[in-house]
């Protein structure tokens, strides 16, 4: 019988909902490798996401986010390695890993000749959904707040409109495993927490969800793991709170009356004229500082302690040249 | 009132409640490809249609009094069954390579891919939409040009075999082009330097007996002068070949392509990467 291998991480998660969900990986990603031509866009990915995890997707532009989703959905075929979706291959099981899974693509891409609830119920109909699935379809509508245009051909609506119907598109056929692409993309500040609320209600009645975003602050805030991806390759996969102890700590700025200690130097990540920012790993360290300098006899001015965000994190793994991050 | 503008926006949707689960994937692409064509039917009906009878009148107004190709048969007699096929055939062909052209452009093909739809329910839904437009186009062409002339029909199940069979083909061969072109100018140029030289070289006009020996050889290389002229025999009991013949070239045309094709979306050519 197929066992999945689970970082620890995902073992926990499958002990919360032990009773819930059986021991299998939502996605189970093992040495996937794709190239086009000469180009390497993947370079042997593993990864394993549990079922009913709310999980982001990091990286730059051309880190092979898009590659690694695409490869998901079954869009690309991987040069090596295999994909599984709820235990079902995703190039020999195609079917079954398909009907488990509902991807929003990144591009605002529409057919113009329906109505969204038209749309809808042609989506959920290629999955085998009939009439039966229409008190699903209208709870989408609803959820995504489209109800006023339900009846609206895809042409007419705006672009955050379009967005929102894509999500349900997406839903139509009640998923296990939501992939969404960058879903925030160029939608405003009250559409986005609309979008969240409805994930988050889908994530807590037991859909996986995946997500690639710029903006990490979303991914902060929402997922409970994280992987950066940087050149084809995971960088880094942690919790979100790990990711953030380990790799982020805490930044501890300072206006001093004198020079800054020479013990404290290796400590130091900025310093303009009497300003200095260094970087501290625990609430300790802050007095350890301080002490320093009280022997040193020079005072402290001003101080500012600033905990580090997620955007830290992906700037300190994935480098300055990381791309576009909001 | 609003039912009735529902029912003619979906004339289909005593369908939805009685078909089998299994097939409904299958059934739903289906619907889908017949609801786009009727949605602008001005433009995928009523125009074609127009079009055919426009050839009509001005061919039999020009040459009814010049040129006699079946003893008993007139001249607008003899262009409705050519008429008919050729305007079935190219909109049999237009229905499945726009659809997939568009789709493929406009990006909306994803919401296809990501289904658990299989090679052949891919293939049967577009090709029995391409089919119906096709038929229909034809079937309306004939009702029209009855108005005008009689056009009798001799062997009835000669024009419904070449009827299917016809549209079946180009609905085939429309998803290849669809499937093969990545924008719509190279669909373009497959639709004027390929589809069109062929159906209007196939004896739509004209009985290939009329062509010197050379041309006559050259036309019979031409897979469609067989549905045209199969087609035709169907109408008036008389052709340039055998029925039979017509039969088993269409046939074959027809298995060669649809292999062709299966064998094309199963490898995901130009779908997946």
């Amino acid at each position: 019988m197929w066992q999945p291998q689970l970082s620890t991480e995902v073992g926990f998660r499958f002990f919360k909902h032990s009773e819930r969900f059986p021991v299998v990986a939502a996605v189970d990603i093992q040495g996937i490798t794709k190239k086009f031509g000469q180009f390497e866009a993947l370079r042997g990915v593993d990864l394993q996401i549990a079922q009913g995890e709310f999980f982001a997707l990091l990286g730059p532009n051309g880190a092979g986010k898009s590659t690694l989703i695409n490869l998901i959905a079954g869009l690309l075929r991987p040069s090596s390695g295999s994909i599984r979706i709820m235990g079902h291959d995703v190039q020999s099981d195609y079917q079954q890993a398909r009907m488990a899974l509902g991807v929003v693509p990144q591009e605002l891409v529409f057919d113009p000749f329906f109505n969204v609830r038209e749309m809808l119920r042609f989506q959920a109909g290629y999955f085998g959904r009939g009439p039966e699935n229409d008190a699903w379809v209208d709870e989408v509508i609803e959820g995504l707040g489209l109800t006023d245009k339900a009846h609206s051909n895809m042409r007419k609506l705006s672009g955050g409109m379009k967005r929102r119907a894509l999500i349900a598109q997406a839903l139509a056929h009640k998923p296990d495993v939501i992939v969404l692409d960058e879903p925030t993309a160029g939608v405003d500040v009250e559409l986005r927490q609309m979008l969240w609320r409805f994930i988050q209600k889908l994530n807590q009645q037991g859909h996986t969800i995946i997500l690639t975003t710029h903006y990490l602050e979303e991914a902060e805030t929402l997922c409970e793991r994280v992987a950066m991806m940087k050149s084809g390759k995971i960088v880094a996969l942690d919790t979100t709170r790990a990711l953030l102890k380990n790799h982020a700590g805490k930044q501890l700025t300072l206006r001093l009356s004198g020079a800054l200690p020479i013990d404290l130097q290796a400590w130091v990540k900025q310093q303009q004229g009497d300003e200095v920012v260094l970087n501290v790993t625990d609430l300790w360290q802050v007095e350890t500082v301080l002490a320093r300098l009280r022997a040193a006899q020079v005072s402290v001015l001003d101080m500012q302690l600033q905990e580090m965000d997620l955007e830290d994190v992906f700037m300190n793994l994935v480098g300055s040249h990381g791309g576009s991050v909001r | 009132m609003m039912k009735v503008l529902m029912q003619w926006l979906n004339p289909f949707y005593w369908l939805d409640d009685i078909v089998p689960a299994r097939w409904r994937g299958m059934y739903t692409l289906f619907k889908k490809e017949l609801m786009r064509f009727w949605r602008v039917a001005f433009q995928t009906i009523a125009s074609p249609i127009l079009t055919a009878l426009l050839y009509l009148l001005i061919f039999s107004h020009v040459l009814e009094a010049h040129v006699k190709v079946y003893d008993q048969v007139s001249y607008t007699a003899f262009l409705v069954p050519g008429l008919m096929m050729m305007s079935l055939l190219q909109n049999a062909f237009a229905n499945s390579s726009s659809s997939l052209i568009q789709s493929k452009v406009m990006g909306n093909i994803v919401f296809l891919l990501l289904t658990p739809l299989n090679t052949l329910e891919f293939f049967c839904a577009f090709l029995a939409a391409s089919m119906i437009r096709g038929l229909m186009v034809g079937l309306s062409i004939y009702l029209v040009a009855l108005c005008f002339v009689d056009v009798p029909t001799v062997h009835p199940w000669w024009i419904i075999t070449f009827a299917v069979l016809g549209s079946a083909l180009l609905g085939t061969f429309g998803i290849i082009a669809g499937i093969w072109a990545d924008k719509f100018d190279q669909m373009a140029a497959f639709q004027n330097f390929v589809i069109m030289p062929l159906t209007f070289l196939s004896g739509v006009f004209y009985s290939i007996h009329s062509l010197p020996p050379f041309w006559q050889a050259v036309s019979q290389l031409n897979p469609f002068f067989y549905m045209i002229d199969g087609f035709r025999y169907g109408f008036f009991g008389q052709g340039d070949v055998s029925p039979w013949l017509s039969l088993s070239v269409v046939a074959t045309f027809m298995l060669a392509l649809a292999w062709g094709c299966l064998k094309m979306i199963k490898s995901g050519y130009k779908l997946r990467g």
